[in-house]
């Protein structure tokens, strides 16, 4: 969908992308990644013209970005980078219909896609409409710089270390969020960062770069599986194992809960999982689903009365979501010293369990698929 | 001058409009202020300056205050807008720099020298006038154009918006408070310097102090002289609410 073509950029002496082709298909998200000042912001500020190239082309569905005046191809375009660059004279729907004023579409559809958009982003439309970017936290700006670039549905979205600037943990959700509206979305997005750990998260091909030239240009786990060099090796860093864990969701393999509600038949249904093998904890949740501890079922087997076999959790904070990686369930299986964790939804309902069984087994099917 | 750093708090409008009030009566009836001077001045046995009441020397203030602000500001806000575009940018200091130099050749040398030219009245009065508050609002203007922070102008651009766009959409609605701010300087210090023009017979609040140092009689000096002063006082209080009315309603409520 994209082409980069020879794609060279200097400044007086100093070439800072040197002589670069490489395609981005429809509906890929593609990450550039490299070291600071290998060029990678070079190279995306190029696609919509806010820098021309020395020499070579960017082709858009086939079109050269040179056929266009600048200005028409960006409003095509979305944008996102670093510093979020809300306008601060402007309301959140003033700033995310930007873009639908430039293009002037009429008042209305504006409003309700402003609203849409708002929506998407998991921010509350009656709410947020008529803030102003100084009234919102890191994570709600990023959200409205995404919606703003995502404004008049542009095909094609370049994203700037859009996520830099935020603090590691709202750094996750955004990215967790991203990869889910990217899912339904199907973007073509090209994605800029230093940061690998968010390369393989997110991305469908990650193109590395180093002084201007594409080191390997591959999919994540070929990345991870096959470095091509001692760079791309050292840039991976020791814990590729680790990483490939980033790839995956929870919600992929994590299991039905083996649970029981409290009170009423409880006792009944925890006698009938007693021939179940491998099975010595039983998740407990009150009428709701709310998950409320686990039951140690050989003590509860044996004679011990339900509160002597319950352990009661105010707060699960071990607990992972849907879309939480592998990795995470991992770090939280590790940090708590258990095998299994428990996954709950949005208002702490439990909808799974993820094992470290399943953990490993996944880790050594993909180790087989990408050795070959 | 300090028109960059100043900013007041929300006040009450009550203060500001009892002022505007008694000026306006001190101007629409002369006996008020005939009553205050004479007490003042118990041995002079004219009082008020007879050859023009109040009120038509302060429209003819208000007109010299009004054209040379008028002026500068859109001269001095053109020469912000110029020397801050990237062609421009290599004049910026030399700009700074003759502005400010035009703010230290004093009112009455600039009339000195241009009545042989431009003749006697109200044209030297407002070149004068225009001279002498013009820097505080380029120096606004660039203040205020450079502040924007070059994030914006790189989302700006990168969303799709040409460079005069960007200018009028971005740059000068986020620089405006700043402007204004100078702008305010300058009408203020221009309501203060156009009691010269009486000098050079341009009429105005300054005709009849020139008129009381001339005939040694300190009413008629204190008659244009509170007028004056109460004029820059309402005239900067209302600037004031405008440059505040600006910042609410850009969403800065929180600094």
């Amino acid at each position: 969908m994209i082409s980069l073509t020879n794609l060279t950029k200097r400044y007086g002496d100093f070439t800072a992308v040197d002589n670069i082709s490489f395609t981005v298909e429809k509906g890929e998200v593609c990450v550039i990644i490299g070291p600071s000042g290998c060029g990678k912001s070079t190279t995306l500020k190029m696609i919509n013209r806010m820098l021309e190239p020395t020499s070579g082309d960017v082709y858009i569905e086939g079109e050269s970005v040179k056929s266009m005046k600048p200005e028409l191809l960006r409003r095509r375009i979305g944008y996102v980078i670093q510093f979020v660059g809300l306008f601060p004279h402007m309301s959140v729907a003033e700033n995310i219909g930007v873009v639908p004023r430039l293009l002037s579409w009429d008042r209305e559809l504006t409003a309700t896609r402003v609203d849409e958009l708002l929506g998407l982003m998991g921010l509350e439309p009656d709410m947020y409409r008529g803030k102003y970017p100084s009234e919102l936290s890191g994570g709600e700006a990023q959200r409205i710089g995404v919606a703003r670039a995502l404004a008049a549905d542009p095909p094609l979205l370049l994203m700037d270390e859009p996520f830099g600037a935020v603090d590691p943990l709202n750094r996750e959700i955004l990215q967790t969020e991203f990869v889910k509206i990217q899912r339904e979305l199907r973007k073509t997005v090209v994605f800029v960062t230093h940061d690998l750990d968010e390369a393989i998260r997110i991305a469908d091909r990650i193109v590395i770069m180093r002084q201007g030239h594409i080191v390997q240009h591959d999919a994540p786990e070929a990345i991870l599986a096959s470095p091509k060099n001692k760079f791309v090796h050292d840039f991976v860093g020791s814990d590729r194992a680790l990483k490939r864990l980033s790839r995956f969701t929870v919600g992929q393999i994590m299991r039905e809960p083996v649970s029981v509600a409290m009170g009423g038949t409880m006792e009944k249904e925890l006698h009938a999982l007693r021939g179940r093998k491998g099975t010595r904890y039983v998740w407990v949740h009150d009428e709701g689903g709310k998950l409320m501890g686990w039951l140690n079922l050989p003590l509860f087997i044996e004679g011990g009365s339900i509160e002597e076999a319950l352990t009661r959790i105010v707060t699960p904070h071990f607990a992972v979501s849907r879309d939480s990686t592998l990795r995470v369930a991992l770090s939280r299986m590790l940090g708590e010293g258990v095998k299994v964790v428990p996954v709950l939804d949005g208002e702490g309902r439990i909808v799974g369990e993820i094992n470290l069984r399943d953990i490993e087994k996944i880790t050594e099917e993909v180790e087989a698929q990408w050795k070959e | 001058m300090e028109g960059v750093t100043r900013r007041r708090n929300r006040q009450s409008w009550v203060p500001l409009i009892i002022v505007t009030v008694i000026f306006l009566v001190i101007v629409l009836d002369m006996d008020v202020m005939r009553i205050i001077l004479q007490g003042l001045f118990p041995n002079e046995k004219e009082v008020i300056y007879p050859r023009a009441n109040l009120l038509i020397l302060l429209k003819e203030h208000m007109l010299l205050v009004f054209v040379s602000s008028l002026v500068a500001t859109v001269i001095g806000v053109g020469v912000g807008i110029l020397v801050t575009r990237p062609a421009g940018r290599d004049y910026l200091n030399l700009v700074s720099d003759i502005s400010s130099l035009a703010q230290t050749i004093p009112p009455v040398a600039v009339l000195a020298l241009a009545v042989p030219f431009i003749g006697f009245g109200f044209k030297p009065t407002v070149l004068a006038l225009f001279l002498y508050s013009i820097l505080p609002i380029i120096r606004n203007s660039i203040a205020g154009l450079e502040s924007v922070s070059p994030n914006l102008i790189e989302a700006a651009r990168g969303m799709g918006m040409t460079r005069a766009q960007v200018l009028f959409k971005i740059e000068l609605p986020l620089a405006l408070r700043v402007i204004m701010a100078g702008v305010r300087t300058s009408v203020v210090i221009n309501v203060g310097t156009a009691t010269v023009g009486a000098v050079v017979g341009a009429g105005g609040l300054g005709t009849p102090i020139i008129s009381g140092l001339v005939r040694e009689n300190p009413a008629f000096v204190l008659e244009g002289a509170i007028a004056a002063a109460l004029l820059a006082f309402i005239i900067d209080q209302y600037l004031a609410r405008v440059e505040q009315s600006l910042m609410v309603a850009y969403g800065s409520r929180k600094d």
